[in-house]
């Protein structure tokens, strides 16, 4: 008996942290991300040879350093994804205020590349757009609020959130960039839906934004120019969206074949903002309808996994993780296909960008963390009851 | 809405009997109740999120739809919206009496760039300064890698220089159809046809646009698609065009004269034969309008219609015709010529002493101021103002001409007495060679006003009588006399009976007065005289005929030589007849019995 317990070697009380991270892991989804990098890089290999092209560098100079920004955000994802919600949280509201600072000084330092907005911090080697990296923090401290004001005695962090989500959709119109700000709003709106907002709020908050965006429209020029051009019914064929139509359509089912397109010679941003178009034009409507398909199932597949959650603030972040990802995808690939009106939105992890995929490479991480299953307190509850 | 109290006084009270801490039901029940709100929010954010993920599936779903409705459906090559209406490049030929074509069009091409196709930006710069010499390399290799996107290389090229950039393969290089306006006799009547450039014009086609002569007074005319292509016929003759423009150039030469000009019209109709003015130019490529100098002394300047030049004697047949005309004067009325004539401060003098008196006819024949001074005196000067009226020197001539209309003549500020002599003998009154000719022909053609016209086929009535038909065959026989025994007596050209009036007027000073070895010579002349058929005036700018001892600038010594060439080359061409005295044949006589 004695020899049984002295000298047996320690039995570990908790699981290895990488078999139950691989266990309670959403597969699907983490499958589905790197499925989409893959596509990015595909697509990168047509649509970033023109821009090389233009700047006198290696064709495939572009696609290198995808793999070099997208290997990185990949790490940076599973890194995250490892953590639990509490440690998601204080990344993110760290985050949050590095990433709000960056965008303050935006006006300062920022650079505007020539586009007439300034949005980017430029470092020689790489730029760095801060809004990207803001969107995961925001998320998170909005969910934080959200959350604590469920708690007895907690602050009213729905106000408090609401204030912080319009300082920073100040900021964004100011630079202008009014795509990433109505992300913004909309992603503090699905929050707040998610937390149980008031269904009469929902319908005057709708109002609102009508009511905003006509003021934009009236109020910017450049808001009003890219309106206009969407609500123009001819497609004037010398626009990108001309260029992007065309290209869906010499695309066909199957595509023109590989190297053979020509929208990415003609559209400037055809290996950020219309990606899509080159991947319609060279691959046909299948690869485009399986972009789609990986994205959606990311966005219902955590949504999904989200309904059984029973922390508030795991629940809320993840949804506004899961959303903000979705939405931009969504009015990315819109855009192409003339749903929406013309806005410099990129596809995450396909787009070229380092920030861009970086930025992704975070949020999915900390979707991914948020999403890992975990108890849900059934055992708990079962035990809490007893005095019954 | 019941509410479970927190502290249910039946369980403490049991509790208490119990001896158990009631605190533990009050926290339970706070629990419980803490719970069913967070059960009751998890719910609804269940539902929610449901909400939300099929709304996610719906977007994503729409988006698919779409792009499937997209992909499905045909290309359609993208058309560049036209604004405004179609440029329409044709534009009418135009011939001469003969039909022989003065101006046509040629289809050539124009070159452009649109530098965001292009391969090799730098090369095809350095290829086109071969091709063409005069672009600049620098240049066009900064506009090429610069943000434009369309350039103007050129706007006509041949067609070996079309292939030529052709070769140079370049998918950035684009030519566009042109129809460019070719004048195939060069600079043959370049006044008359002024010449065109491009109007509006984008890459499929440009208008082609008269700047000068009848391309812009019918500039509207010949770009008219309703006359379906009709060409517009000029009165001109292309041959007797070409042949008085060599003996006007050569005659020239010879008078060292800086420029001249000629008309030669039919007397009857108006109709302009040949008109020219030199120097000239040509109409292919239009000089730009001088920025320095006398406009009057540009090639572009149309001396036969834009320039007003006191033309001299030229002028005293129309003082005799009026005389004539009022019963004032025969053709036998002697006329005091003694010299020199004062009016005021102001002395008139001949050029020779002519004596005491001569003869109207002589006044004309001889040339005397004196004399035509004299009678213009017997006319007045109100009617002498009517008469040049009638004869149309009171304003602009109304030829075809994009230039006519601005040629308005120049008159005396007040129709004075002293006016009246001058102008009697050509001074004081400025009029174009144009209006010269359109006078003469109105005295040559029996009488009737002549309006000088460049278009063939218009019908026009026959003028008001200006003067009567025996009084123009007075002044006929007069002119004809200047030539048998008067001052233009080298205009004798056998077989053609030549009539006419030389004037030599000296050229005024840009400040008043007038230059003493300056002069305008002019000759006008009607052939044959005895049947009328054309009128030529021919001018000569600062001729000198300096052969003999002495240089002799008078316009029987330049311009009568001159035109007596012409006629003699040009009457054949005119399908004129010689017509000779008949001579007794050897044995034969007119017998009567």
């Amino acid at each position: 008996m004695t020899e049984m317990v002295f000298g047996t070697a320690p039995v570990r009380a908790v699981e290895p942290v990488l078999p139950r991270w691989w266990r309670t892991l959403d597969k699907w989804t983490l499958g589905a991300v790197l499925g989409l990098f893959a596509v990015g890089i595909l697509l990168g290999l047509a649509a970033s040879v023109p821009l090389a092209e233009k700047n006198g560098l290696p064709p495939f100079y572009y696609v290198t350093r995808q793999l070099i920004f997208g290997g990185a955000a990949i790490v940076v994802m599973l890194a995250i994804s490892m953590l639990s919600p509490p440690q998601v949280r204080r990344l993110g509201v760290l985050g949050f205020v590095a990433a709000f600072l960056a965008l303050a000084l935006l006006p300062v330092f920022g650079t505007d590349f020539g586009k007439g907005a300034v949005r980017w911090f430029s470092f020689g080697f790489a730029s760095v757009q801060p809004a990207e990296f803001l969107k995961p923090g925001l998320v998170v401290l909005v969910a934080w609020f959200m959350a604590a004001a469920q708690d007895v005695g907690g602050p009213p962090g729905r106000r408090y959130s609401l204030f912080i989500t319009l300082v920073v959709v100040g900021l964004l119109a100011a630079q202008p960039d009014f795509g990433q700000a109505a992300l913004v709003l909309f992603i503090w709106c699905v929050i707040y839906f998610v937390s149980g907002a008031p269904v009469v709020l929902l319908v005057g908050l709708a109002g609102l934004t009508v009511l905003g965006g006509f003021g934009a429209y009236s109020g910017s020029e450049h808001f009003a120019r890219r309106i206009d051009g969407y609500l123009a019914s001819e497609i004037d064929p010398r626009t990108q969206i001309g260029y992007a139509t065309n290209a869906i359509q010499e695309g066909g089912l199957f595509g023109v074949g590989v190297g053979e397109g020509t929208v990415k010679w003609q559209l400037p941003d055809a290996h950020t903002d219309f990606i899509i178009a080159v991947a319609a034009e060279e691959y046909g409507l299948v690869l485009v309808l399986a972009i789609v398909l990986l994205y959606a199932a990311i966005v219902a597949m955590s949504l999904y996994r989200l309904t059984g959650e029973r922390d508030i603030f795991t629940r809320l972040a993840g949804t506004g993780l899961a959303c903000a990802f979705g939405v931009q995808a969504f009015i990315n690939m819109g855009v192409a296909v003339r749903l929406l009106p013309a806005k410099g939105m990129t596809l995450p992890f396909v787009s070229y960008g380092g920030s861009s995929v970086i930025a992704s490479g975070i949020a999915m991480g900390m979707l991914l963390a948020l999403t890992r299953r975990r108890p849900r307190g059934q055992f708990g509850e079962i035990l809490a009851r007893r005095g019954r | 809405m019941i509410r479970t109290p927190l502290r249910p006084l039946a369980r403490v009270l049991s509790a208490r009997e119990r001896g158990e801490n009631p605190d533990t039901i009050e926290r339970e029940n706070r629990r419980q109740r803490r719970e069913a709100v967070s059960d009751a929010a998890r719910g609804r954010a269940e539902i929610r999120l449901l909400l939300l993920g099929a709304a996610f599936v719906a977007g994503f779903a729409t988006i698919g739809v779409r792009m499937a409705a997209l992909a499905v459906s045909q290309p359609i090559e993208p058309q560049i919206a036209s604004s405004g209406d179609a440029i329409l490049a044709s534009r009418a030929d135009i011939l001469d009496r003969n039909g022989r074509v003065l101006a046509t069009n040629l289809l050539t091409h124009s070159l452009y760039a649109q530098p965001q196709e292009m391969i090799d930006p730098a090369r095809v710069a350095r290829e086109l300064v071969v091709i063409f010499p005069d672009l600049d390399a620098a240049r066009l290799t900064a506009d090429f890698t610069g943000s434009r996107k369309f350039i103007w290389i050129r706007k006509k090229i041949s067609p070996v220089q079309m292939q030529a950039v052709h070769d140079i393969g370049d998918p950035g290089l684009l030519f566009g159809p042109r129809e460019m306006r070719l004048y195939p006799n060069g600079e043959l009547a370049a006044h008359v046809l002024g010449g065109a450039s491009f109007g509006r014009e984008d890459v499929a086609s440009a208008e082609v646009v008269g700047v000068a002569g009848v391309e812009k007074a019918f500039d509207g005319w010949l770009r008219d698609p309703a006359n379906n292509g009709a060409p517009l016929r000029l009165t001109l003759d292309l041959t007797v065009q070409a042949t008085l423009e060599e003996v006007l150039a050569d005659g020239m030469k010879l008078m060292k004269a800086k420029a001249a000009s000629a008309v030669l019209m039919h007397v009857g109709s108006g109709e302009i034969i040949a008109i020219a003015s030199l120097p000239d130019f040509d109409p292919n490529a239009r000089p730009v309008p001088p920025t320095t100098g006398e406009a009057g002394d540009s090639p572009l300047f149309n001396r036969a219609v834009q320039g007003v030049y006191e033309l001299g004697s030229t002028f005293k047949v129309f003082a005799v015709a009026q005389a004539l005309e009022l019963g004032l004067v025969t053709p036998a009325t002697m006329i005091d010529t003694r010299g020199p004539l004062v009016w005021g401060k102001y002395r008139i003098n001949d050029f020779h002493d002519y004596g005491a008196r001569l003869s109207v006819t002589d006044v004309i024949v001889q040339s005397s101021n004196i004399g035509a001074a004299r009678i213009a005196m017997l006319i007045g000067a109100e009617r002498q103002r009517a008469f040049m009226d009638a004869l149309g020197f009171l304003s602009p001539t109304p030829v075809e001409l994009a230039e006519a209309p601005g040629a308005r003549p120049l008159l005396p500020p007040n129709w004075s007495e002293l006016s009246t002599m001058t102008i009697a003998y050509g001074h004081g009154l400025s009029a174009s060679p144009l209006h010269l000719a359109t006078a003469y022909a109105t005295l040559a053609n029996g009488g009737h006003r002549v309006t000088p016209t460049l278009v063939l086929g218009a019908a026009r009535p026959v003028g008001e009588a200006v003067i009567s038909p025996a009084n123009s065959e007075a002044m006929m026989s007069m002119l004809r006399q200047v030539v048998t025994r008067g001052t233009a007596s080298f205009a004798e050209v056998p077989g053609y009976a030549v009539g006419g009036k030389t004037g030599t007027a000296d050229k005024p000073k840009p400040g008043g007065g007038y230059y003493d070895e300056k002069v305008l010579a002019t000759f006008a002349a009607v052939f044959p005289a005895h049947a009328p058929e054309y009128v030529l005036v021919l001018s000569l700018d600062e001729p000198v005929e300096d052969s003999g001892s002495v240089d002799r600038r008078t316009a029987g010594w330049t311009a009568v030589p001159v035109g007596a060439e012409l006629i003699r080359r040009a009457a054949p061409l005119l399908g004129l007849r010689p017509t000779y005295a008949p001579v007794a044949g050897p044995g034969l006589s007119l017998a009567r019995n």
